[in-house]
Parts: structure tokens; sequence; C-alpha cells
């Protein structure tokens, strides 16, 4: 059995982060990936960030996952296992690893859970049917293995990962027939939207999907209005030919193991789904057991790595890594996050994670 | 299709495979998730429903949803968006719940 003293699970931002900071300050850190490569969804972002300078601000998400990659590597304290998927947690503190089609065991003092979230769906006639994706699948298969995904495309959902992907897929010369949003308004931010209008995108907003149809894949979706009750006007039924449809309606947390551990969840609408209560420090209602990025709370990659920082810090505490940067670096983390969560976007966030911090 | 002039990305592929598809011969990069090899190649119904025999494509494309299961040099329920492409693979439309019992 490998021993370490923190297991950190999942290596996109979150986790990264988690592993860099818990290392640097001491610790021996096993960073456990379940993908061949680290960086998580970081790796199909193309787009530049935003946020400040410790954020990497104007960085694109590709290019930070490589510089937060070798920044891994740099720490000799850090043990990387790609290819590893972690199936179970065991009250001794000991994890099942599944690795080349082989089971081992992982023991760690400490845990920073980091499995990120899945892709939401969306109820209507037909959405199994082939050609009706995530819009971050579809991000995946362009981005990362470079093939198209459809010749025109329906996108469900203007929030950010809609409006993102849409203008991704102009970029890898995808048509985009539309963009509909259930609500009255835009929620991602305008600029991208700004930039998709101009690029000849209608982005329909009070609009949602009817069905979609197609013998053994997607041929098109019929899509009508909502009132001001969310309900469906019959007669404003419009019908959109398309070869796939993307739903970008929203990300849900990956808790499972966080469930299993025996950590006390809730479910907070604003946060996405099932959440753990967790302590100002990320550590769960099981000692030892902390969270970071968007298993902790679907929000995005920026203030994933500031919170895989404020984990790995806290959890390195836990084990006696505390000298005299530790305050410093750790009172930066949280004035971060404070300043990432301070407009308008930030409100929903704020407003979820006041039910589960204790 | 695949994409050749990205205005931000470039495609690092390893060496063309060939595999089969329901007996059908197929290339693709060596390493790349099955699932992109096969969409490359204008596949797109991965699968049969269990109870409704709908036909299935991928949904996640990440590992997570399960959508993509399907047979693989013989063995049922592997999810093709994450299995990486090797020379001379079986891959067969997966109908049904897969029975790795009777494999063995
Ligand atoms: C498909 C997709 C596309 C997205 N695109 C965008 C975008 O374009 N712009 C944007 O702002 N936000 C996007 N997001 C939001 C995104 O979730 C955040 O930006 C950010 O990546 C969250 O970081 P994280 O580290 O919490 O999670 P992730 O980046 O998801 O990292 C979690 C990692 O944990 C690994 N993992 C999960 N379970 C296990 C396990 N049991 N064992 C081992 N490893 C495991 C996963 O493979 C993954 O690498 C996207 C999300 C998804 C799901």
């Amino acid at each position: 059995m490998l021993s370490y003293e923190i297991a950190v699970i999942g290596g996109g931002p979150a986790g990264l982060c988690a592993a860099i900071s818990a290392a640097a300050a001491g610790a021996s850190v096993a960073l456990i990936e379940k993908d061949r490569h680290l960086g998580g969804q970081l790796v199909k972002q193309t787009h530049m960030f935003f946020g400040s300078k410790a954020q990497f601000a104007s960085t694109r998400g590709i290019d930070i996952a490589d510089i937060l990659s070798r920044q891994c590597e740099e720490l000799k304290n850090i043990t990387v296992l790609l290819g590893a998927t972690v199936l179970g947690y065991y009250d001794d503190q000991v994890l099942t690893i599944e690795q080349d089609n082989k089971v081992q065991r992982v023991k760690a003092d400490c845990l920073v859970v980091a499995t990120g979230a899945s892709e939401k769906v969306l109820p209507f006639p037909n959405n199994d049917l082939p050609g009706i994706y995530g819009a971050g699948a579809v991000q995946t298969l362009m981005n990362v293995y470079g093939v198209k995904p459809a010749d025109r495309v329906l996108m469900v959902g203007a929030g950010n990962i809609g409006l993102i992907v849409s203008y991704q897929l102009l970029q890898a010369h995808v048509k985009v027939a539309g963009i509909i949003e259930a609500a009255k308004h835009i929620g991602g931010y305008l600029v991208h939207a700004s930039k998709i209008r101009r690029a000849g995108v209608p982005i329909m907003t009070g609009y949602t999907i009817k069905k979609a149809y197609g013998e053994r894949k997607v041929e098109g979706a019929i899509v009508w209005q909502l009132d001001d009750r969310w309900q469906p006007i019959p007669g404003t039924e419009l019908d959109i030919p398309v070869d796939a449809v993307c739903l970008a309606v929203g990300l849900t947390p990956m808790g499972e193991l966080l469930w299993q551990a025996g950590c006390q969840m809730i479910y907070v609408p604003q946060l996405g789904g099932h959440v753990p209560f967790r302590k100002a420090t990320l550590e769960t209602t099981v000692p030892g057991i902390y969270v970071a990025g968007d298993v902790a709370g679907v929000e995005e990659a920026s203030s994933a790595m500031v919170e895989g920082r404020l984990a790995g810090l806290a959890a390195a505490r836990r084990l006696g890594y505390h000298n005299a940067d530790w305050e410093n670096k750790y009172q930066d983390a949280l004035q971060q996050l404070m300043a990432l969560r301070s407009g308008p976007v930030g409100e929903k966030i704020c407003s979820g994670l006041k039910c589960v911090v204790v | 299709m695949r994409i050749e002039d990205h205005p931000i990305l470039t495609y690092p592929r390893r060496r063309l495979v060939t595999f089969t598809f329901d007996g059908q011969e197929m290339t693709g990069y060596e390493g790349e998730p099955i699932a992109a090899a096969l969409h490359d190649a204008g596949v797109r119904v991965l699968r049969e429903s269990p109870k409704l025999h709908r036909p299935r494509g991928f949904y996640c494309a990440i590992g997570n949803c399960s959508s993509c299961l399907m047979r693989v040099d013989g063995k049922p329920n592997v999810r093709v968006c994450v299995e990486e492409l090797k020379e001379g693979m079986t891959v067969e439309t997966q109908k049904g719940k897969g029975d790795l019992l009777a494999e063995l």
C-alpha cells in the first residue's frame, strides 16, 4: 500500500493548486487523476481568463494547465498518478484506486477532494438521440481532439459555457444556428455575448426546446417561447434544422466520494446540487477531508484555483506544516476569493455559501 | 471530419492506426479516444438502449455519463469517450447491457 500525508483527488485547477500549495508548505502529496494528463477542464478552455494576475488573467485556460502542471513536476514531494481513478474511500483513510486495470490502495492522513462537476441534461422528447451533446463534450471533442463535432448546432443555454462554446464552435468553422435561453436575460458575461452576436448568431431569450427529431440521429429541433410564468406558448414553435443540439444547462458537483466518506451534504441550488458543509478552511464535517473547486459548489476555474490553494494550505497546517509565510498565503487566498465573488455574478455564489459554511 | 486550421490550437497527433467498427475497417490516431475516431468517420450511433433499443451516442465525452458504452475487443461496457485507440482494436455497437461473465 502506498502512503502519503495528503492525497489530492482530481488534477483540475482546484486539485493542481491544492497539491502545489500543500507541497510548497512541506507535505508529501499524491495527486491522483483519472485522465492521462493533468489540467481537468482547463485543457479545453481556449479563452483568456478574467480576474487578477494572481489567477492568470489574460492567459488562456490551456496555457494555465501547462503552467500549473509544470509547477507540480518541479516539486519533488508531489507524486502524480495519472490514469488513476479513485473508486472508493474507507474509514481507515484508505482509498482504492484503479490504474492500468489494477486496483491498489493508497493511505493518506488528509484528503483534498477536487473531483469537479458533470454536465446536466434537460428533459424533452428525444433527448437521448445521438447528436444531443453536453456543450462541454463538444468543447472536448473539438479543442482537445481536433474533431469537428457537427456542421450546424443549436446551443441551449446562454450562460458562460453556452456562450464560450458557441464562439469556439465558430472558430472551428461550425455553424451555430442560434442560442436559446429560457430566462429573459443572458446569464453569461456580456462581452462574450456581444462577440457572438457580432458574428451573426442570434441569441433568443425566453425560448426553450420542445423536442428534438431525427431518425437515428438529430436532424433538427423544435423550440418555443415561454411566457412570464415559464409556460410554453403554443403557436410560437420554430423548426431549426441542425445535426447537433448542445445542452449548456449547468453543471452539478461530483460528490460521490464525499457521500461515501460520510461528509454531511446539503442540496443548494445556487451551488449546482448537493455539496458538503465546510468550514472557512474548506474542511468538511469529516475531520481531515477537504474540498475545493466545482465539487464544493459549481463556480468557475479562477475561484477553483484559489479554493485549491486554500484547501492545500489548510490540510498542510493540520499536519503541522506551518511556517511564517503560511498566514500570509492563507489570508491572501481568502481575500482573492472575496474579490472574485464581489461582482453581481458572485451574489448567487455568496448566497449559496451562506447555507454551507459552518 | 478533422479540424485542420484552427486560429488558436494545433493538435499533436500520433500515428494513424487501423481498427474495425462492426467489421468495417477504419483509421484513427493512436491514443485518441475511440469515440473521437468514430465521430471523425461519421459514426454517431454507438449502442442501443437495453429496453427500448433506441440509438445512443456519447453525451459528456469525459467518462462521466455512460452514454457511450461499446464492446471493445469483446469486452462490453467500455466508455469509448475515454478509452484510448490502439492498432487492431475490434469495436462493436453494444446491444443490451453486456454480460462480462459471458465473455469468460
Ligand atoms: C466539460 C466542461 C467544460 C467546461 N468548460 C468551461 C469553460 O469553457 N469556461 C469556464 O469558465 N468553465 C468551464 N467549465 C467549468 C469548469 O468546471 C471550471 O472552470 C473548472 O475547471 C473547475 O475546476 P475543478 O478543478 O473543480 O474541476 P475539473 O477541472 O473538472 O477537474 C476535476 C478533475 O478531477 C478528475 N476526477 C474526477 N473524479 C475522479 C476520481 N474519482 N478519481 C480521479 N480523478 C477524478 C477529473 O478527471 C478532472 O480532471 C467546464 C466544465 C466542464 C465539466
